[in-house]
C-alpha cells in the first residue's frame, strides 16, 4: 500500500522532471520575451511588455533572414520530397542484392558532416560557374539558389527514409490489380500509389521544410551574401542579444501550436465524419449527418476566440502602463542604491566618530578607508563586501550608478546613456523613505503625488 | 463472350528453379476450369502467365486463338482476382469495383449505374457508399469479383480467392461462384490447394505437382481414376500398398505385397500401364474397406481396431493389419445398424479388385 504510493509518487516525479527538462528553457525564453529588461532574463522581473515584438518587426536583417528562410524552405520541400519519392520507388524496385549498396549511397549524405555538404556545394556550383563563364550576380552564386540545393542533397535522403517506410507496407497486388483492370502503369501511380502516399508526402513536406528552416551548418556555406534566419541569429548571438530573439522564438511556437490545433480539430472532423459513415453502414443512422463547412466548427471557432482573447489581453497588458511601469522601476532601483549609499554614510559618520574619539588626527581617516578595503578582502565572496565596496565609492559622487551596472555586466541597461540619468540624481533621495517598505498603503497616499510633481 | 485458353509447351524458369515443365493444357470457352495442387508446385506462377504478369521462359499462352506474347496485363481479355483480393483501400465500394471503367474514362454517373448493376449481381445492392474495411470477409470477396467482372473479361482467373475465408463462408460460396459463372458464362480459370473446392466447382480439374500437369479430367474421373500414383495420394484419403506385380490379365493385375496377394484393376491411362515384375503401388480407398464377415471378396486381411472416430453420419476406424502392424483406415456410413468396434482383434477385412487401383511406384504427396 504505501510502497504502492511511493512508487506512484516517484514516477509522477519522474515525468515531472522530464517535462520540466523538456520545456523548461522554452518556458523561461517564452518569459524573457515579455520583460522590458534590455537582456533577455525573468529575474528581476521589470515590466510586462510587449515591445519586443515590435522591435522584432522593425529588425529588418531578421525579416530578411525570415523571409529567405522560408522562401529556402519552400524551394527544399518542392526539390527534395519528388528526389526523394523517386529514390525510394526506384530501391523497392532494384533487386535485393544491389538494394543495400544503392541504399547506403543514397543515405550517404545524412552521414557526411553539413559542413562537408556545405563546402562541397560551394565547390562545386563555383566550378560550374566557371565553366559557363557566369557573371557574380548569376545563379551560381546566388546564396537562396546554392542553399536550396545543398540542403536538398541530404534532406531528399530524409524524405526517402519516410517514403520506403510507407511503400514497405504497401500491397503490390494493388498495382498489379489495377495494371489487371485495364489502368496505364500511369494511371497507376497516380490513382493508386500516389493515394497511397500522400500521408507519407505531406509528413516528407513537414520535415523537409522544418530540417530546412533550422539548418545552420550547411547553410552558412551556401548562403554566401545573404542571410537566413539561423544565420542572422547566430551573428546577434555574437554580438549581442536582446529580447526580440526571445520573441521570435514565442511567435514560432505560437504558430506551430496554431498549426497543430487546427491540425487536430480537422482530424477529428474527419473521424467523426467515418464514424456517422459506418453507423449508417450498420443502419443505426438513415443518413450520413451534414457536416457544417470548417469555419463554422464550433471547436474551430472557439479556438479563434481564445487565441483572439488571448493575444488581446497580452498586447493590452503589454502596451498599456509600460512606460510608467520603466520609470517606477527605474526610480526603485536608483531609491535602493541611495538608501544603501545613505545607511552606509551614517555608518561611516558614526565609526568615524568613535575614530576621532581613539585616533584624532584627520589624515588618518583615509588610511581607514583603505583599512576597510583590506577588511573585505579577507572574505572576499561575502555579500558585505559590496556595500563597502559602494561606500568607499559613493566618497566620489558620481560612480553610484556605474557600480550597480558592474553587478551585472552584462545587462545591456549599461548601454542606456547615463547622461539622462545624471539630472535625476538628486531627486529619488526623496523617495527613499518610501521604497523601504514598499508596498506599505500609506506610501501611495503621500508619496505618488510628490513623485508626480517631482516629475 | 467466353475465350479458350491454350497453354503450348510452357515451360517457367527462374533461375534454376523450373515452376512449369512443359505444361500443355486446353481450357474451353465458357467451362469452369480448376488447377489443383499443393502448395508451392507453380500453379500461381502458370495462372501469372496466362493473367500477363509473368512472361513463360518458353511455348506460349493463346488467348480467344490470339497469342498473347508481348501483350500486357492491361491489355489481356482477362480479369484476375486475387489471393488477397487486393481491394483498393482508398476508395469505396462502387469505386473498386468500377475502376476498370474509370481508367478508360467513362463518365461518373454512367460508371454509378453500372456500379448498381453489379451490386444487385453480388447481392449487396445499395452499399455502394462503403470503404472496403466495413465489409465483411464474404462481402469483400463478392465486391472482388463485381470489380472483375465490371471489366468485362472474356477469362476470369481466381487465385485461391477463398482461401482467407472461414468454413462456412467457404462453402457458400462455392455455391455462389459456380451460379455467377453459369449467369455471366464466361471462362473460369480457378487456382486452388482444396480438393473440395476443385471437385465441387469445377468442370475440369488439372492436378498439379512440381510444375508438371499430372492428370487433366473432370472431378469424377480424376477421384476415381487416378492416373499417378501422385493424384491417387493427393486427391482424397487413400491407403496404399507397396508390391511387385506377379500376373497381368486385360484389366486387372495380382500384387505381392507383404500383406499377401491383392488383385486390383489396373489404370486405363496408358502412361500408367504395368506388366508382370513392376514395383507399384495399390490404392484402396477407406470407403471401400469393410468388415467382411463371411462374404467372399477378392483381397481379404485379418486387422486389429486400435483407433475408432465417430462423426456422426460417418464412422472413421484406424486398422492394425494383424500380419505386418501396417495402419490403413476404414470409413464407413452410420446407417444405425453399426455398433463401435473399438479394441476388437484380428477382425476380418476387406475389399473388392474393382474398388483398388494399381498404379506404377512414383511420387507422393506429401502426408
Amino acid at each position: 500500500m504505501i510502497q504502492g504510493r511511493i512508487q506512484n509518487f516517484l514516477v509522477i516525479g519522474f515525468v515531472a522532471l522530464f517535462f520540466a527538462y523538456l520545456f523548461g528553457p522554452l518556458i523561461v525564453m517564452g518569459l524573457t520575451a515579455f520583460n522590458t529588461s534590455g537582456f533577455p532574463r525573468v529575474s528581476p522581473w521589470d515590466c510586462f511588455t510587449v515591445e519586443w515584438f515590435d522591435v522584432l518587426m522593425q529588425d529588418a536583417r531578421l525579416v530578411t533572414g525570415v523571409r529567405n528562410s522560408l522562401l529556402i524552405g519552400i524551394g527544399v520541400v518542392l526539390l527534395a520530397v519528388p528526389i526523394g519519392l523517386a529514390g525510394a520507388l526506384m530501391l523497392m524496385q532494384i533487386g535485393p542484392r544491389l538494394r543495400p549498396w544503392l541504399y547506403t549511397v543514397t543515405i550517404s549524405p545524412i552521414l557526411v558532416p553539413g559542413v562537408v555538404l556545405g563546402i562541397s556545394t560551394l565547390l562545386f556550383w563555383d566550378r560550374i560557374g566557371l565553366m559557363f563563364g557566369a557573371e557574380e550576380d548569376s545563379i551560381f552564386y546566388d546564396g537562396i539558389f546554392l542553399t536550396i540545393v545543398g540542403q536538398a542533397t541530404f534532406i531528399s535522403a530524409y524524405a526517402m527514409l519516410i517514403f520506403i517506410a510507407r511503400l514497405q507496407r504497401f500491397d503490390p497486388a494493388l498495382e498489379e490489380a489495377a495494371l489487371d483492370l485495364g489502368a496505364s502503369h500511369t494511371q497507376t501511380f497516380r490513382k493508386i500509389l500516389l493515394p497511397f502516399l500522400r500521408p507519407a508526402i505531406g509528413s516528407a513536406a513537414v520535415l523537409a521544410f522544418l530540417a530546412s528552416f533550422e539548418n545552420y551548418n550547411t547553410t552558412i556555406f551556401t548562403i554566401v551574401s545573404s542571410s537566413t534566419l539561423t544565420t542572422v541569429l547566430a551573428s546577434k548571438v555574437r554580438y549581442g542579444i536582446d529580447p526580440s530573439i526571445s520573441a521570435l522564438a514565442v511567435s514560432i511556437v505560437f504558430l506551430t501550436l496554431v498549426g497543430a490545433v487546427i491540425f487536430e480539430i480537422s482530424k477529428r472532423r474527419e473521424t467523426r465524419r467515418a464514424r456517422s459513415q459506418m453507423a449508417v453502414a450498420r443502419g443505426e443512422e438513415t443518413k450520413v449527418r451534414k457536416q457544417r463547412p470548417f469555419l463554422t466548427e464550433p471547436a474551430f471557432i472557439m479556438f479563434v476566440l481564445i487565441v483572439v482573447a488571448g493575444l488581446g489581453t497580452v498586447y493590452f497588458s503589454g502596451t498599456v502602463g509600460v512606460e510608467e511601469c520603466k520609470i517606477a522601476v527605474k526610480e526603485q532601483r536608483q531609491a535602493e542604491i541611495k538608501r544603501k549609499i545613505e545607511r552606509r554614510q551614517q555608518q561611516q559618520m558614526f565609526q568615524s566618530a568613535v575614530d576621532t574619539q581613539s585616533q584624532s588626527s584627520s589624515d588618518q581617516e583615509d588610511s581607514k578607508v583603505t583599512a576597510k578595503g583590506t577588511e573585505g578582502y579577507q572574505s572576499v565572496f561575502s555579500p558585505g563586501n559590496l556595500q563597502g565596496e559602494i561606500e568607499t565609492q559613493a566618497e566620489e559622487e558620481q560612480p553610484v550608478k556605474g557600480t550597480e551596472g558592474y553587478q551585472s555586466v552584462f545587462s545591456p541597461g549599461n548601454l542606456v546613456s547615463p547622461s539622462s540619468d545624471e539630472p535625476e540624481e538628486e531627486k529619488p533621495v526623496k523617495g527613499t523613505e518610501g521604497y523601504q517598505n514598499v508596498f506599505a498603503p500609506e506610501n501611495l497616499s503621500n508619496q505618488v503625488p510628490a513623485e508626480n510633481s517631482g516629475n | 463472350m467466353s475465350a479458350d485458353v491454350k497453354l503450348e509447351s510452357v515451360w517457367i524458369r527462374f533461375g534454376d528453379f523450373i515452376a512449369a515443365r512443359d505444361v500443355n493444357l486446353h481450357i474451353k470457352g465458357g467451362e469452369f476450369f480448376t488447377i489443383l495442387g499443393p502448395s508451392g508446385c507453380g500453379k500461381t506462377t502458370l495462372l501469372r502467365a496466362v493473367s500477363g504478369f509473368l512472361t513463360p521462359s518458353e511455348g506460349s499462352v493463346l488467348i480467344g486463338g490470339e497469342n498473347m506474347a508481348g501483350i500486357g496485363p492491361n491489355r489481356r481479355p482477362t480479369a484476375l482476382i486475387f489471393q488477397n483480393l487486393a481491394l483498393f483501400p482508398l476508395m469505396t465500394i462502387w469505386e473498386n469495383i468500377t475502376f476498370s471503367l474509370e481508367v478508360k474514362g467513362v463518365r461518373k454517373a454512367q460508371r454509378k449505374k453500372r456500379a448498381d448493376e453489379l451490386l444487385e449481381l453480388i447481392a449487396l445492392p445499395g452499399q455502394g457508399e462503403k470503404m472496403v474495411s466495413e465489409l465483411s470477409g464474404g462481402q469483400k470477396q463478392r465486391v472482388a469479383i463485381a470489380r472483375a467482372l465490371c471489366a468485362q473479361p472474356e477469362v476470369l482467373l481466381l487465385d485461391e480467392p477463398l482461401s482467407a475465408l472461414d468454413l462456412k463462408l467457404r462453402q457458400h460460396m462455392r455455391t455462389e461462384l459456380r451460379s455467377i459463372q453459369q449467369r455471366v458464362g464466361i471462362t473460369f480459370i480457378y487456382i486452388t490447394h482444396d480438393q473440395g473446392e476443385a471437385l465441387t466447382m469445377s468442370d475440369h480439374v488439372a492436378v498439379m505437382r512440381e510444375g508438371i500437369i499430372e492428370q487433366v479430367s473432370d472431378g469424377t474421373t480424376i477421384y476415381d481414376e487416378p492416373d499417378t500414383a501422385f493424384v491417387a495420394s493427393f486427391v482424397g484419403e487413400n491407403n496404399r500398398f507397396a508390391g511387385k506385380v506377379t500376373n497381368v490379365t486385360d484389366s486387372f493385375a495380382q500384387v505381392s505385397t507383404p500383406e499377401g496377394l491383392i488383385r486390383a484393376r489396373c489404370s486405363k491411362s496408358p502412361e500408367s500401364k504395368v506388366k508382370t515384375g513392376d514395383d507399384v503401388y495399390v490404392f484402396v480407398r477407406p470407403e471401400s474397406l469393410r468388415f467382411v464377415s463371411g462374404r467372399l471378396v477378392d483381397n481379404q486381411m485379418k486387422a486389429s481396431v486400435y483407433h475408432e472416430e465417430f462423426e456422426g453420419n460417418m464412422w472413421q476406424v484406424f486398422l492394425d493389419i494383424s500380419s505386418t502392424r501396417k495402419r490403413v483406415k476404414m470409413s464407413y456410413v452410420n446407417d444405425g445398424s453399426i455398433r463401435s468396434h473399438s479394441g476388437e482383434k484380428d477382425l476380418p477385412v476387406g475389399f473388392s479388385s474393382e474398388a483398388a487401383i494399381v498404379l506404377p511406384q512414383g511420387p507422393l504427396a506429401a502426408e
